[in-house]
């Protein structure tokens, strides 16, 4: 139990026994994918036009955005280039990968969940795991056909961002009781506010640099305590989603291995 | 002591992988806190009926199992079953006669020790939920057993399992 949770030395062994165990979570992941196959396959017709149209729209209104998108980032280079500083390597955008989350339970009290992939398809630990509205967790187990990830809101992750209005940073640390995050170590005159949006930070080189993560829902002050509590609300549909996006992040061009930071991630709490 | 004693592998082998496959099957959040320890329902019935053939190494083993399909830290279910396992060898002949209330009794006893060797290595690893969230499972455990026990026992006996 040592070797395992603190050297991870027999990290092999237990992707080995999850080859054992993987047919048992994909026949219990069965009957909720039968749901979904049956509630795709009968549907009206005009249900599907209706969906159809929307998703239409949404995509002529999501390619606006991205036409703006693109003029705002050669402005953006123009504008760096006028002031002579680094230019930011993001025209490279990072490889995804769609996987399926297996509606499988673990452990009550820790926030976890399955995926469909594993290192068949070069998922290695430490991989960050996007939702559609935000950063949803990182792979802490891999085994040949699944992955265990890890929820934000568990308590022993934390994760480095930073406050999209203004760029005062922060650690982000799980709070599971309420599917929350709570800013930890910020002083009581901090210039944080509710309802502003927090973005990573790509800080401690797991997470790429500016995915969503929560908002501000709640401030406390208290005078006689030395920080504030801050409570954020994650972006990203934790217990809804069925469907994931696995990063390979790159940090400003460089691979993840070069990428030499605080390894804020790595320290859990206690 | 001869070959027609080994009968009935596959019964226990299936048993064992529904018993895995319940403590990882979706439930409602409300319900997941209460879910019966079904591995250790599976485990206690085998080596009390079967003592000879089911013990610590298959408790260990299924242990190991159930850490990778919980995700736990590697080994904490496999001391906790094991250690049931023994205790039910040990005490086997006297289960046997208890009758159904008094066996209860003794599952629930069974439940709380094996939940509190998790959670004592839940405190060393830093993720310890509360003591009263952690005994939960014990008393749904303890109440599904009279029933859990009537299926296994038609199982052995219909499939001649000894």
């Amino acid at each position: 139990m040592v070797l395992d949770h603190r050297f991870h030395a027999i990290d092999t062994f237990r992707s080995a026994l999850s080859i054992v165990v993987d047919p048992i979570r994909y026949v219990v992941n069965l009957p909720s994918d039968a749901i979904d196959w049956a509630s795709g396959s009968f549907v009206s017709h005009s249900t599907l036009e209706d969906k159809n149209h929307t998703l239409k729209t949404q995509n002529q209104l999501l390619r606006a955005k991205l036409q703006k998108y693109a003029s705002l980032k050669a402005e953006n280079a123009n504008l760096r280039g006028l002031l002579k500083s680094a230019k930011r390597h993001d025209d490279k955008l990072e490889r995804v990968l769609v996987t399926e989350i297996l509606s499988v339970d673990l452990d009550p009290f820790r926030r976890k969940f399955v995926i469909n992939k594993g290192t068949s398809h070069d998922v290695y630990i430490g991989q960050p795991i996007i939702g559609a509205q935000g950063v949803m967790g990182k792979v802490v187990h891999v085994g040949p056909l699944s992955s265990t990830a890890l929820v934000i809101t568990d308590a022993s992750h934390s994760l480095p961002v930073q406050i999209n209005r203004n760029g005062v940073r922060a650690i982000a640390v799980g709070v599971p009781k309420n599917n929350q995050l709570e800013l930890i170590h910020q002083p009581n005159n901090v210039d944080i506010m509710v309802d502003d949006l927090l973005v990573t930070s790509g800080l401690g080189c797991i997470f790429p640099d500016g995915y969503p993560v929560g908002r501000v829902i709640d401030i406390q002050t208290n005078p006689s305590l030395p920080f504030a509590k801050i409570i954020v609300q994650p972006t990203a549909q934790l217990d809804r989603d069925r469907e994931a996006l696995l990063v390979w992040p790159t940090f400003g061009g460089n691979k993840q291995s070069d990428c030499k930071g605080p390894q804020e991630e790595e320290t859990g709490r206690r | 002591m001869s070959i027609a004693q080994k009968h009935g592998t596959s019964v226990i082998v299936i048993s064992f992988i529904m018993a895995l496959m319940l403590t990882v099957m979706p439930l409602p959040e409300w319900a997941e806190e209460l879910r019966p320890l079904w591995v250790v329902i599976v485990l206690i019935y085998w080596s009390m009926a079967l003592p000879q053939r089911v013990s610590v190494g298959v408790g260990w083993s299924m242990g190991l199992l159930l850490d990778v399909v919980n995700d736990a830290v590697l080994g904490q279910h496999a001391l906790a079953l094991a250690l049931i396992a023994f205790l039910t060898n040990n005490l086997h002949q006297r289960l046997r006669i208890f009758p159904q209330s008094q066996q209860v009794i003794v599952i629930f006893v069974f439940c709380v020790i094996y939940s509190l060797i998790i959670l004592w290595i839940k405190g060393i690893t830093g993720t310890a939920p509360s003591v009263w969230l952690i005994i939960m499972p014990s008393f749904t455990t303890a109440l599904v057993w009279p029933l859990a026990f009537i299926i296994l026992r038609h199982a052995r006996r219909f499939y001649r399992v000894n």
